[in-house]
């Protein structure tokens, strides 16, 4: 006999372990289905060659290139900003009527779809500021797109350092930006790479918003003022023009390893750098 | 007799709320100065006046005069009195990192970057609060994974290390087991020639076994102060001689 709590307790981790299973099995269907249409298309020469014909024959090199240089260039501008407003807001405000305004705006940012930063971005730095289609000009545009995202991650994490740390740092005689700058930031630097790895991840992945303004070209960008196509743009246009399905999926597979590598990556840097801390 | 902290009618109020009522006393360089009372009398509040982090939380409001070095303490400069009057906290706690990064952390506050300068700091502290020989080994391993007495003793070392002359301690041994507050007890006795110490402690036993003087502290007031022998075998108020007994607490 078999007691009812018991039945419960069995019946609930049975449904619980096939939702999660559920979940991954998507998730694991995508990846599959991207890795067996695009992983037999990577070949040295695909990742370092210039595409020929619009992309229907030829490599990626770049793609490869622009988006590199577009999402390291939007990260440098949006990660000051977003953790010094995190700073601020966290530590030098107290709860007010505009940190409440602060935070909405930034709330309310991170929920605008990504091709209303694209128009966004189209009109005051290709047009305004005469960017022209640029490098430049999609690094902005996704800068702004991510720095809510930055700012929201980084001040919970900051947020979570306790109180009595920085009254450890004070009480040794620490001013408020010592304090901040090597008990606070410190440790809370695992929270805050997570929102830059976050806004990374989007970067890499965006296509509305860099269409608009980096533009698409094929040939690789010599400086930030020159057009770019990012590999997510690449293989949106790939796809809809029906040019090359096989190399789209191509860049497809490739963006998701970039992708896992940079996750993988930054996980590695960050557990080097708090295995220190603990 | 030097007088290293004086309180002339000192007025603390939170929210207008009253939390320290008058208080007047003086303490005198060189002693270990107990503040003894039940939770809520103010006795942590005194210890945050003096070095001034009240001062982090609004709300706080002081009138009145608090003195170290016949000088107010809002006219020292604040980084200046804080290295002069440490704080150890009631638990434990540690910086994350390792035993020296957490005692070298003042005196690089102070700008000391030389690494053999630190280290002999780092090891003078670390002797004085009695904890060198079990971590000598292991300066460079996590401060967090010492165990609670240790990490207090280490806290001890880390207020050393930027050389103050008065240790204010806020309950140093409420979380610690009784061989650890035997150890810290007997580093303040050692300690007691070079620093002022203020413990304020819920443990009256404590106050009765290490200090010179003893305050006791009731609802903001300050009810009784004297020679801790006196406090405790003689005091002249029914109310400290309820709570130093045990009938009120």
């Amino acid at each position: 006999m078999i007691s009812r709590p018991l039945i419960t307790q069995r019946l609930t981790w049975l449904i619980l372990a096939l939702l999660t299973f559920f979940t991954l099995s998507i998730l694991f269907f995508i990846l599959g289905y991207i890795t067996a249409r695009g992983a037999r298309v990577i070949t040295p020469e695909f990742l370092f060659s210039l595409p020929e014909r619009m992309g229907k024959e030829g490599g990626i090199l770049p793609m490869i290139v622009a988006t590199l240089y577009i999402a390291i260039l939007a990260l440098v501008v949006a990660t000051p900003l977003g953790v010094g407003t995190a700073v601020y807001l966290s530590e030098y405000t107290r709860e007010s009527f505009l940190t409440r305004i602060i935070r909405f705006g930034a709330d309310a940012l991170a929920g605008v779809p990504s091709i209303i930063f694209g128009l966004f971005g189209f009109i005051l730095f290709v047009i305004r500021l005469r960017m022209g289609w640029s490098i430049l000009a999609g690094s902005l545009t996704l800068a702004v797109m991510i720095l809510p995202t930055i700012i929201r991650t980084s001040e919970e994490a900051i947020r979570a350092i306790p109180d009595q740390l920085r009254e450890v740092s004070y009480s040794l005689g620490g001013t408020k930006s010592q304090t901040i700058t090597r008990v606070v930031l410190p440790n809370a630097l695992p929270g805050i790479v997570t929102g830059v790895i976050l806004g990374l991840g989007r970067c890499v992945a965006e296509t509305a918003a860099v269409i608009f303004t980096a533009g698409s070209s094929l040939r690789i960008p010599k400086s930030v003022l020159e057009p770019g196509r990012t590999m997510a743009v690449h293989f949106y246009i790939l796809a809809r023009e029906g040019l090359s399905m096989e190399r789209a999926y191509g860049s497809a597979f490739l963006l998701i390893l970039s992708i896992l590598f940079i996750n993988a990556l930054a996980y590695i840097l960050l557990f080097r750098f708090t295995r220190r801390l603990r | 007799m030097v007088e290293k902290i004086i309180a002339e009618n000192l007025v603390i109020t939170f929210d207008s709320k009253p939390i320290l009522k008058n208080i007047n006393l003086t303490i005198r360089a060189g002693e270990i100065f107990a503040i003894i009372g039940p939770a809520h009398s103010g006795k942590t509040t005194f210890l945050r006046a003096i070095n001034r982090l009240i001062e982090n939380t609004p709300g706080f409001v002081r009138t009145g005069s608090l003195l170290l070095d016949k000088r107010d303490v809002r006219q020292w400069d604040v980084d200046t009195l804080r290295r002069k009057v440490g704080l150890i906290f009631a638990t434990p706690i540690p910086l994350p990192g390792t035993i020296f990064d957490n005692v070298a952390y003042g005196p690089r506050l102070k700008g000391i970057r030389n690494l053999r300068t630190l280290a002999e700091i780092v090891e003078r502290s670390l002797r004085a609060a009695f904890l060198w020989d079990e971590v000598k080994d292991r300066l460079f391993s996590s401060a967090l994974r010492l165990s609670g007495g240790q990490q207090q003793r280490l806290c001890i070392a880390r207020t050393l290390a930027v050389d103050p002359e008065v240790v204010m301690m806020d309950e140093p041994c409420s979380g610690l087991d009784p061989i650890s507050t035997a150890q810290i007890e007997q580093a303040l006795r050692e300690l007691k020639k070079d620093y002022t110490f203020i413990l304020v402690t819920n443990n009256v036993k404590q106050a009765a076994r290490i200090s010179d003087r003893t305050a006791f502290f009731l609802g903001g007031e300050l009810v009784e102060l004297g020679p801790t022998t006196s406090i405790f075998t003689a005091p002249k108020d029914k109310r400290t001689d309820d709570y130093v007994s045990g009938r009120i607490g």
